[in-house]
């Protein structure tokens, strides 16, 4: 892979900013990372994030919400905002030259938004009609209320809001999340593409360096939801979600997680989707991801299946996900192969390889690392990594964090019997 | 960037858009075949078809190609559409042959019975899934309605009655008839070079039946009418309205695209500031989709079940306005900025590249380049519009929903 070459300036206030000049492309991407969240939704408000979120581009600076989304457009910026459970997050793409444009925008947009009176009303009916449409899609709907049920209050509460807590939410609850959360200290911006960092540098102090930092907000942290739970909907499919404990990407076991997972899930050739569905025809759809937040780790699966064939779906998934415990015996080729690890180390390699086709994923990468690392590993820091992994590296760690302690949902007409041990 | 094209002996196109810049290399074959290709009995082969190409061939067992695509890293999946159906693959370019040889194996499959059997099952999971995902409904609905009688009505799934149905024997006879060298482009995008594909294509596919299927590709004269589907227990009332647009080979396509950015874009479109910013609905878009032959322009919107009649009808003073007073060329300008930037961040990725590299070829024998693209794109005039809306109108000619909704009444 070729050298990258990334670029870091920490503005006085708290502002980072990570950089990658990738002077072969036309385009230049960014991603912004406010650390605004949905845990620091107030108790009983959960939703003023994801409402903040959409608001906060409906009028900024001199312009209003039309004029705004007029010139964003016009500049031919191909743009998003999104509530995840730490930061409010703001990414973009446009032709090169047109970054420097771009980011006057966020300028307005995160130091000098509106939010007035009269757009609260109209962005709180949108959310709530959002969050009703997601209910009837079982599929959306147990990924959220998994994590509600696998992280703790308040990682695991929906980063979208609560139906049930948005008539909760005021104009002022919302301004108050944007004064107790919008800050430089902790904002990172990760810049992909063509562009020249000393001059980018000097834009984004233009815009950025006189904002003052402010202390960290504090949240309140909670239970998690029942480990064994059902949902009963009048669905085609039952909907299957498993998750269990793994390590965060900080962790120095993570790589030896993450392919401990592509052995599980990654690719077509991957166990899981062998043995439910190729070797069963169990479901169509089935996978598992690990994800991560600063302080925990966990392994998330999936599985949408007929009702009359959930039981033995789940009892599959979760046989398979302990069976990747078991000890290597080459004689019966019981336990991780290595022709296994060696699929999920090519997949890895084409991957890195051609994320240094998109300015949009190389921006997201090096700001996500920023912010769970303080660094940016380069790409052939992970490909190292993950060349140096061994099968027994890999069993080791999945032996040191079995597959156990599960929380287990179903969505569906019908609960599940669980015929393994739950947290 | 450099583009070539041949023809092997037996019909089957190759065409390559080659680009030394770029990482990796992209190879798909678009077969033209899809679920407008089928009869009623064998509703749904075209997409268990493209299922059981995984299946592997004499030489390679199921678990041989997902392994084996696995081991060399590949990006690689395949989909049904009602025209046609597209085996794909992203690669490092060391490894284009291994995938070449995958891919192209997938064309002409073993159909073995045990695994047809198993993944009849896999399908109808398949259909079970999207049931419970009521835009997915919705769509599968209006087709059904707007195309009655056409082939374009026909389900790209089918239904749990046909796939239980389906033999092998006549999937494989469908396999016999469409699966014909002259039915298939073979299109490359990315870092490779133009004598190994050939030679690739030559050693792999150089023995494939010659042969052509036509389809019969007259415009569809849609009568309309309203088919919902109720579901009392839905929170929201899903609704997909259709009308006539133009088809993949009419010059006003390039018109209609723009049209629809300017009318029904997810963000600052007129269906965006009049219903989606101000709260009133979850969802109103309006799209564009060409066909051989046919075109539709189609709505969705998502709403509370109780206000759907009246937002239906603040879409169609909308769309009555539009028609009348046609758009602004404030708005042209606008949404020329906006498809322009979509268009060359797109073309950074060979994958991104290979839809449209394919789609041109397959529909219009034609190659554009992403220039060719900007240049049409920048020449659109307001007069385009008036003579686009002239011929088709913005409309609401057929109606379908899946929601609490069992009639549509104000």
């Amino acid at each position: 892979m070729k050298e990258q070459n990334i670029q870091v300036h920490s503005f006085k206030n708290g502002l980072t900013l990570v950089a990658e000049p990738m002077p072969s492309m036309q385009s230049a991407a960014f991603s912004l990372l406010v650390p605004s969240g949905s845990i620091h939704d107030p108790q009983g408000k959960n939703g003023s994030a994801a409402i903040l979120c959409d608001m906060i581009t409906r009028g900024a600076g001199d312009r209003d919400s039309i004029q705004l989304s007029n010139d964003m457009d016009n500049l031919g910026l191909q743009r998003s905002e999104n509530v995840g459970c730490n930061h409010v997050s703001f990414s973009g793409a446009a032709l090169a030259e047109n970054l420097t444009t771009a980011l006057d925008f966020y300028g307005d947009i995160l130091r000098r938004p509106h939010l007035p009176d009269e757009e609260f009303d109209p962005t709180r009916l949108g959310i709530e009609q959002s969050l009703r449409a997601a209910e009837d899609e079982p599929r959306q709907k147990i990924m959220v209320e998994l994590r509600r049920r696998s992280f703790e209050s308040p990682w695991g509460l929906p980063s979208d809001g609560d139906l049930q807590d948005l008539p909760n939410i005021s104009i002022d609850t919302v301004r108050d999340h944007y004064n107790r959360c919008f800050r430089p200290n902790g904002t990172i911006m990760g810049v992909a593409g063509n562009f020249d960092f000393d001059e980018l540098k000097d834009v984004v102090g233009n815009l950025f360096g006189d904002w003052e930092s402010k202390d960290d907000p504090t949240y309140e942290t909670g239970s998690r939801g029942p480990s064994v739970d059902n949902i009963e909907h009048d669905s085609v499919q039952t909907h299957i979600g498993i998750s269990y404990n793994a390590v965060p990407v900080v962790d120095p076991d993570y790589y030896a997680a993450w392919a401990a997972v592509g052995v599980l899930s990654g690719g077509m050739s991957s166990r899981l989707f062998t043995e439910v569905r190729e070797n069963r025809g169990l479901c169509y759809a089935i996978s598992a991801a690990l994800n991560s937040l600063p302080h925990e780790g966990r392994i998330l699966c999936y599985a949408g299946t007929s009702s009359d064939r959930a039981q033995e779906t789940l009892d599959v998934t979760l046989q398979e996900l302990i069976r990747l415990g078991e000890d290597i015996d080459e004689a019966t080729g019981a336990g991780i192969q290595q022709s296994e690890l060696d699929r999920c180390k090519a997949r890895a390699k084409s991957s890195l390889v051609m994320q240094q086709e998109s300015t949009f994923s190389r921006a997201s990468s090096i700001a996500r690392d920023w912010y769970f690392l303080g660094r940016v590993r380069t790409l052939n820091e992970v490909h190292q990594k993950i060349e140096a992994l061994t099968v027994e590296s890999v069993l080791e760690y999945v032996q040191k964090y079995p597959a156990e302690d599960f929380t287990i949902l179903t969505i569906g007409p019908q609960p599940l019997e669980v015929n393994v041990a739950v947290s | 960037m450099q583009f070539h094209e041949a023809k092997l002996d037996n019909g089957l196109q190759v065409i390559a858009e080659l680009n030394p810049q770029v990482h990796s290399v992209a190879m798909g074959f678009f077969v033209r075949a899809g679920s407008r290709d089928e009869t009623s009995e064998v509703a749904g082969v075209s997409h268990f078809l493209e299922h059981m190409a995984f299946k592997g061939n004499e030489k390679h067992t199921a678990e041989d190609v997902n392994r084996i695509f696995d081991e060399v890293g590949a990006k690689y999946n395949a989909s049904t559409s009602e025209e046609v159906t597209l085996f794909y693959g992203a690669i490092l370019p060391e490894y284009l042959d291994k995938t070449f040889e995958l891919l192209a194996g997938l064309i002409f499959p073993s159909l073995r019975q045990d695994d047809f059997d198993m993944e009849k099952n896999v399908i109808l999971e398949e259909i079970g899934m999207y049931d419970d995902q009521p835009s997915f409904s919705a769509y599968e609905q209006i087709m059904k309605t707007h195309f009655a009688g056409h082939p374009l009505s026909r389900s790209i799934l089918g239904s749990n009655d046909s796939i239980s149905a389906l033999t092998s024997e006549q999937m494989r006879q469908y396999h016999k008839d469409h699966y014909l060298s002259g039915n298939i482009t073979l299109a490359v995008a990315g870092n490779t070079d133009w004598d190994e594909v050939m030679q690739l294509a030559n050693q792999w596919c150089g023995n494939w039946p010659s042969g052509c299927f036509e389809r019969p590709t007259h415009e569809a004269q849609p009568t309309g009418g309203v088919d919902l589907l109720s579901k009392d227990a839905s929170q929201m009332q899903h609704i997909m309205q259709m009308c006539p647009a133009p088809s993949a080979k009419d010059v006003r396509r390039f018109a209609a695209e723009i049209l629809t950015v300017i009318v029904g874009d997810d963000g600052g479109s007129r269906l965006y500031w009049d219903l989606v910013d101000p709260g009133i609905v979850e969802a109103a878009e309006l799209g564009f989709n060409e066909y051989d032959g046919s075109g539709t322009f189609l709505t969705y919107m998502c709403a509370e079940p109780d206000t759907t009649v009246e937002n239906l009808e603040r879409i169609h003073a909308i769309y009555e306005d539009v028609n009348k007073n046609g758009v602004s060329q404030v708005e042209l300008d606008q949404a020329k900025n906006k498809v322009a930037s979509r268009v060359v961040l797109k073309s950074e990725r060979p994958m991104g590249r290979l839809s449209s590299l394919g789609g041109n070829w397959v529909y219009r024998q034609e190659y554009r380049t992403v220039k060719d693209d900007l240049e049409t794109l920048r020449s659109i005039s307001l007069n385009d519009i008036s003579e686009l809306l002239e011929a088709y109108p913005l409309a609401w000619t057929t109606t379908a929903g899946v929601g609490p909704l069992a009639a549509l009444q104000s």
